[in-house]
């Protein structure tokens, strides 16, 4: 019973580090200055993903081809607007690190809730740390948690 | 906890009256979609259809009714309503002969596998009814008619029961709802000639859904609809509060169609999770180009995928699961036990999958609400609120805790579904290759809402 205490104090205590750690996985660096032309029709961002680094000061160049588009990022609260030839930038500064969602923040038609692209700043730590978490919980499950489960039922 | 111990609540639920209002509510609100559909904005995320259907039902309906209620909103579903008022002859209570032919269903299609094609019907043209107007009010449309003819035709709830598409996947994960309707005792049962519960009485009807509730002991086919509490005779019947998932370990009544049911719901997320809430293009324009050939790839990769490629992994790892531990079990048999592990990953992986684009878009539901057809209306001045999407920045971390708790949900059943027939030692053996299937799934499902 006591060992049992141990290994889930353990597992509790590692499964809190992984979640809630501060991992600095990018040293400080000074950002440069990033400048994508983002292509929006057809319900898709081309490029679809765009990939900085943190402290990167990014500059996007919206251009429709089709319909009046927008570009919304996750996380940042910024957002584009671009019409058709009339292409729109939006600039900010990547200072959170992880995956966002890019959407059309302009009903576009049919398929616009569904209009999506990705920033990607630095590593997606959230997606690490969730797979850490999983793996955690496998160990605990394969390896802690061996009552006698037959008796149970 | 049986919650009918507190005089108001079965005072509340044993009342017609409060039900049937909600009924109606919802069934105005399901009219006023298929109505809005019809003849309001082509513009999906201006339309009350659309935005009330896709986005505001569905986050009530998969946050909320079914983790924490289970049948919670078949209870008040307004779909089946119309034709259930026309075999009664009556919209309340039990007065009179209604009509119809009162059929019993057939018995070779006494289970879920219409409803399972059904769903698959729907989920291989999701990408144009979640979008277009017309098309969401010609589905819903097409829905209360089937039911209308099915309740003419046949007895009870047969369109719920054995057709409804969304009533198939909510009767399985259900299952896990930490809330049931059972029988207190079974012996008052067993000394109770008349079965009123399941034949009727001046009370109430016989079970809608042509369940026998003394013999009940999941929660998959019961509608929570009430009127085995309405006829029973001798208070009988409880509302219990129960942990989650309990049904989990119910080894009676596990069956292929629902394990299949399972796998359809899996495939189908990880399949929507990539098409719509991907980055790519070309996948949204294949799945929503309906009979072109890009679609029928679409069509045929949905299917293979859903129907062939992942229940067949899953017999594999079973198997390898059953040479591992040397279970003497049949491969089928522990295959169909252990698909009932999946039923919380299903759920979970719906939940998040939900959270990724309701929150994003519930904005509309404000909009939508204030002028449903798209007409210039502003009955509640909210017309012209501009999108907004709401926790965005959240939405990923509650995304990552739900997929690791269903992840941890699922292995934990598996062990248990495999304990029941094996000791500790070879339980974990049978069930490790699930677990790592479990996880596989997760970690691709993790991969594709959040990285």
């Amino acid at each position: 019973m006591k060992r049992m205490v141990v290994s889930w104090a353990i597992l509790g205590a590692a499964a809190l580090l992984v979640a809630f750690a501060h991992i600095n996985v990018h040293p400080e660096t000074p950002g440069i200055e990033r400048v994508f032309r983002v292509e929006a029709g057809d319900f898709a961002y081309s490029p679809a993903v765009l990939t900085v680094n943190p402290g990167d000061k990014v500059t996007i160049e919206l251009v429709s081809t089709d319909v009046v588009h927008g570009l919304y990022v996750d996380g940042y609260d910024v957002s584009v607007t671009a019409d058709p030839g009339q292409p729109a930038t939006l600039s900010f500064t990547a200072n959170r690190s992880g995956t966002f969602r890019l959407r059309c923040s302009v009903t576009c038609g049919a398929l616009h809730p569904f209009m999506i692209g990705k920033l990607q700043v630095g590593s997606s730590l959230l997606f690490w740390r969730g797979i850490g978490l999983a793996f955690l919980a496998l160990a605990g499950i394969l390896f802690f948690r061996q009552p006698s489960l037959a008796t149970e039922n | 906890m049986n919650i009918l111990r507190i005089l108001l609540i079965k005072t509340i639920l044993k009342n017609r009256w409060p039900q049937f209002v909600i009924m109606i509510i919802a069934l105005a609100g399901f009219l006023l979609a298929i109505l809005s559909g019809l003849f309001g904005t082509p513009v999906g995320s201006r339309n009350f259809g659309v935005v009330f259907v896709w986005i505001a039902w569905w986050a009530i309906l998969m946050l909320v009714t079914v983790p924490f209620l289970g049948r919670g909103w078949c209870s008040i579903c307004p779909i089946p309503a119309p034709g259930e008022w026309l075999q009664r002859g009556a919209m309340l209570g039990p007065r009179k002969q209604g009509e119809g032919l009162r059929r019993r269903w057939p018995n070779r299609f006494r289970n879920i596998w219409l409803q399972n094609g059904t769903f698959l019907l729907v989920a291989l043209f999701s990408t144009v009814i979640l979008t277009q107007p017309r098309v969401t009010a010609i589905v819903l449309a097409a829905f209360l008619f089937v039911a209308v003819g099915a309740s003419l035709v046949f007895e009870r709830r047969a369109f719920c029961r054995y057709l409804c598409p969304v009533g198939g996947f909510i009767g399985l994960y259900s299952q896990l709802a930490p809330i049931e309707v059972r029988v207190i005792d079974t012996t008052v049962c067993a000394a109770h000639t008349e079965k009123t519960c399941y034949t009727g009485s001046a009370e109430g009807y016989g079970c809608p859904w042509d369940v026998f509730p003394p013999g009940m002991v999941k929660n998959t086919y019961c509608g929570a609809c009430m009127e085995c509490l309405r006829t029973c005779p001798h208070d009988n019947i409880a509302i219990n509060i129960r942990s989650f998932g309990a049904d989990l370990s119910v080894e009676r009544n596990r069956k292929l169609d629902e394990a299949y049911k399972a796998f359809i719901m899996l495939g189908a997320t990880a399949i929507y999770s990539a098409v719509l809430l991907g980055p790519w293009g070309a996948l949204k324009l294949a799945a929503y180009s309906v009979g072109t050939l890009h679609w029928l790839a679409y069509v045929a990769s949905f299917l293979t995928l859903i129907c062939l490629a992942l229940p067949g992994t899953f017999w594999l790892t079973v198997w390898s699961g059953k040479r591992l531990s040397g279970s003497e079990l049949p491969t089928k048999k522990l295959f169909i036990g252990q698909s009932y592990a999946l039923v919380p990953l299903g759920l979970s992986a719906w939940v998040a999958f939900s959270l990724s684009f309701v929150f994003a878009n519930f904005s509309y539901v404000l909009a939508a609400l204030s002028d449903p057809f798209g007409w210039g209306w502003n009955l509640l001045g909210t017309a012209a609120l501009h999108w907004t999407p709401w926790l965005t920045g959240l939405t990923p971390f509650l995304q990552v805790g739900v997929l690791v708790g269903g992840f941890i949900w699922a292995a934990a059943a598996s062990r248990k579904i495999a304990a029941e027939k094996a000791g500790s030692a070879q339980a974990v053996k049978l069930s490790a290759p699930v677990i790592v299937f479990c996880l596989a799934f997760t970690l691709t499902l993790m991969g594709l809402l959040v990285a």
